[in-house]
């Protein structure tokens, strides 16, 4: 494999993407959206549990590919003690992490905590999507609650 | 041009030699072109006639008196003469040059479909159509009132012929089918299915993107009232394709779109309009794609399409050998009749990711749904990884898109 699929497929994706953390439904939930790529037909069903403005639990369904998979993994992960502010800010940052150009990407590398993993992904234009789905979600369901379906496209 | 037919066998390192792209590299490694079921790769003399168009004959057509418009419109109308031949028509006025496929299916559905179909009228498609041949008729069933039926196919991907023939009646005006799945590689006896559907009182269209290039069409032979391609997939450029009508059912259709060429006169209270063709090719056409699609159409004849279409048959069979040798793949489609158009999914690994690490070594294929979304719900699949293969493909392409996917599966099963 090339040096940069290699930065693409980590370790750490690669597991997360195999096992993924979180990966049930939720009885009780404050917040959900669905997300959707209409590209490759990724899904993603994101619910959090929120309280006095933090979040205490989040988990996901959903099928898609092992970067997208990882990303929601990993984002359930980190977003348990969070507050909804700085979750919408590290949305943000992960997005520019992903998507960003090569300044707006190393002005939160060091930000993002392992999260740095996904920064490879920049190199697949093709695949930012698939990095950025679950953010996209998680945002969807922070604005109102529960929402209407979003899309990449 | 280098290829020379050797007998019924192709010569595909003279072929591989008439398409420039194929020589260079991708990450480093030889470009294996396995992509072609969604555009094909431009001969030489394709990229010569459209560059020649521009650089010694570029005018507008059917216009004006000086020697470069007169030249470019007959450059124009020998490529349509040729795509006749090709199509196997009775007349030029029957061929229409339009964008492709996904255009002239809009066409007939919006100019002849609404024209011709009411509240309570049925059109017919199959379950492993395009959605260029399924959402121009939702739009006009949704404006009507008419309803779309869906003729099931079976496990192997093959129409269930006998669901079809309960579901034509006197109701249904259009049947709507594709001649060669993109997604399942299926080829439909679309010939018996018009029959069918003439019997019943309908009208037949027929997609023929994929089919065009891989096997000899005769739309006369097949009955088919409309029957489209798209010229990029058949190695000509993108932009360019046709629709083939009857004449009587063109000349009976009212204008689609409105402007200059599709008239006779035009005063601010009414037009009147041109003959067919060019009643539907309103505006400047694709001047540079239709020479390029008649260039194509000569490169197509100079091989032999059936020479071709043995070749590929060929590639279809090892690959599926092949593939089928791999542990935890399974192949979506397995009619028997089939084109060379593989998919495929591997348990756990997406395709998105199949996908990425065989670009990797250079294997440009398919990952996603195709445009055939309702294809991958029939088998409970989001996505497949589709291989598909076109006469400069070779048994080597074959091995090294079996190698990459060893790989992946030692990275990702």
């Amino acid at each position: 494999m090339t040096p940069e699929l290699r930065e693409l497929y980590q370790e750490v994706i690669l597991d997360h993407g195999k096992r993924p953390r979180n990966f049930r439904t939720m009885a009780e939930s404050t917040h959900h959206a669905e997300g959707f790529n209409p590209l490759c037909g990724d899904k993603v069903h994101l619910k959090l549990v929120v309280q006095d403005g933090i979040i205490q639990e989040a988990a996901f369904t959903g099928h898609g590919c092992a970067i997208s998979t990882a990303s929601a993994s990993m984002m359930t992960e980190m977003l348990k003690g969070m507050d909804m502010t700085h979750a919408t800010e590290l949305a943000a940052k992960v997005r520019a992490l992903v998507g960003g150009n090569d300044e707006e990407a190393a002005a939160v590398r060091e930000e993002v905590g392992k999260l740095s993993v996904f920064s490879g992904v920049r190199d697949y234009p093709a695949r930012v999507k698939c990095a950025i789905l679950v953010w996209h979600t998680l945002l969807s369901a922070l604005g109102n609650g529960s929402n209407k379906p979003i899309s990449t496209e | 041009m280098n290829s020379v037919r050797a007998g019924a066998v192709l010569d595909v390192a003279a072929i591989r030699r008439d398409f420039p792209i194929l020589t260079r590299k991708v990450h480093g490694h030889p470009l294996v072109y396995l992509d072609n079921a969604a555009t094909t790769q431009k001969p030489r003399t394709v990229i010569d006639a459209e560059l020649g168009f521009y650089r010694e004959i570029c005018s507008n057509v059917h216009r004006g008196v000086h020697e470069l418009s007169g030249r470019a419109t007959e450059a124009f109308e020998s490529a349509r003469g040729r795509v006749r031949r090709f199509l196997g028509a009775a007349d030029d006025h029957e061929l229409i040059f339009l964008r492709g496929v996904t255009e002239g299916v809009n066409l007939v559905a919006q100019s002849w479909g609404r024209a011709n179909v009411g509240p309570g009228d049925e059109i017919l498609i199959t379950a492993m159509e395009h959605h260029s041949n399924i959402v121009p008729w939702q739009m006009l069933c949704q404006e009507k009132g008419a309803t779309i039926k869906v003729a099931p196919i079976n496990d192997a991907g093959e129409v269930i012929l006998e669901a079809y023939a309960a579901m034509l009646g006197p109701k249904t005006r259009m049947v709507a089918m594709v001649h060669q799945s993109n997604s399942l590689g299926t080829i439909n006896p679309v010939k018996k299915m018009i029959e069918m559907a003439h019997a019943a009182g309908a009208l037949a269209l027929v997609d023929g993107a994929q089919a065009v290039a891989h096997q000899r069409v005769d739309v006369r032979d097949l009955a088919a009232d409309f029957y489209v391609m798209s010229g990029h997939k058949i190695y000509a450029p993108s932009g360019i394709g046709a629709l083939y009508g009857r004449a009587e059912l063109l000349e009976a259709m009212p204008p689609w779109q409105g402007g200059g060429d599709m008239i006779l006169s035009v005063t601010f209270e009414r037009s009147t309009y041109n003959q067919i063709p060019f009643k539907f090719e309103a505006g400047t056409p694709n001047v540079a794609g239709a020479i390029g699609l008649g260039a194509a159409i000569a490169y197509l004849d100079q091989v032999g399409l059936a020479t071709a279409g043995a070749h590929e048959a060929g590639l279809l069979s090892y690959a599926t050998e092949v593939l089928s040798a791999i542990p935890d793949l399974r192949i979506i489609g397995t009619a028997r009749e089939k084109a060379s158009v593989i998919s495929f999914v591997v348990d756990d690994i997406h395709p998105h990711d199949i996908g990425t690490i065989l670009d990797g070594e250079g294997i440009a294929l398919r990952t996603g749904h195709h445009c055939t979304q309702p294809v991958m719900d029939r088998y409970g699949v989001a996505a497949t990884v589709r291989a598909s293969f076109a006469m400069y493909n070779t048994r080597e392409e074959v091995d090294a898109l079996a190698a990459g996917l060893r790989k992946v599966i030692e990275v990702l099963g």
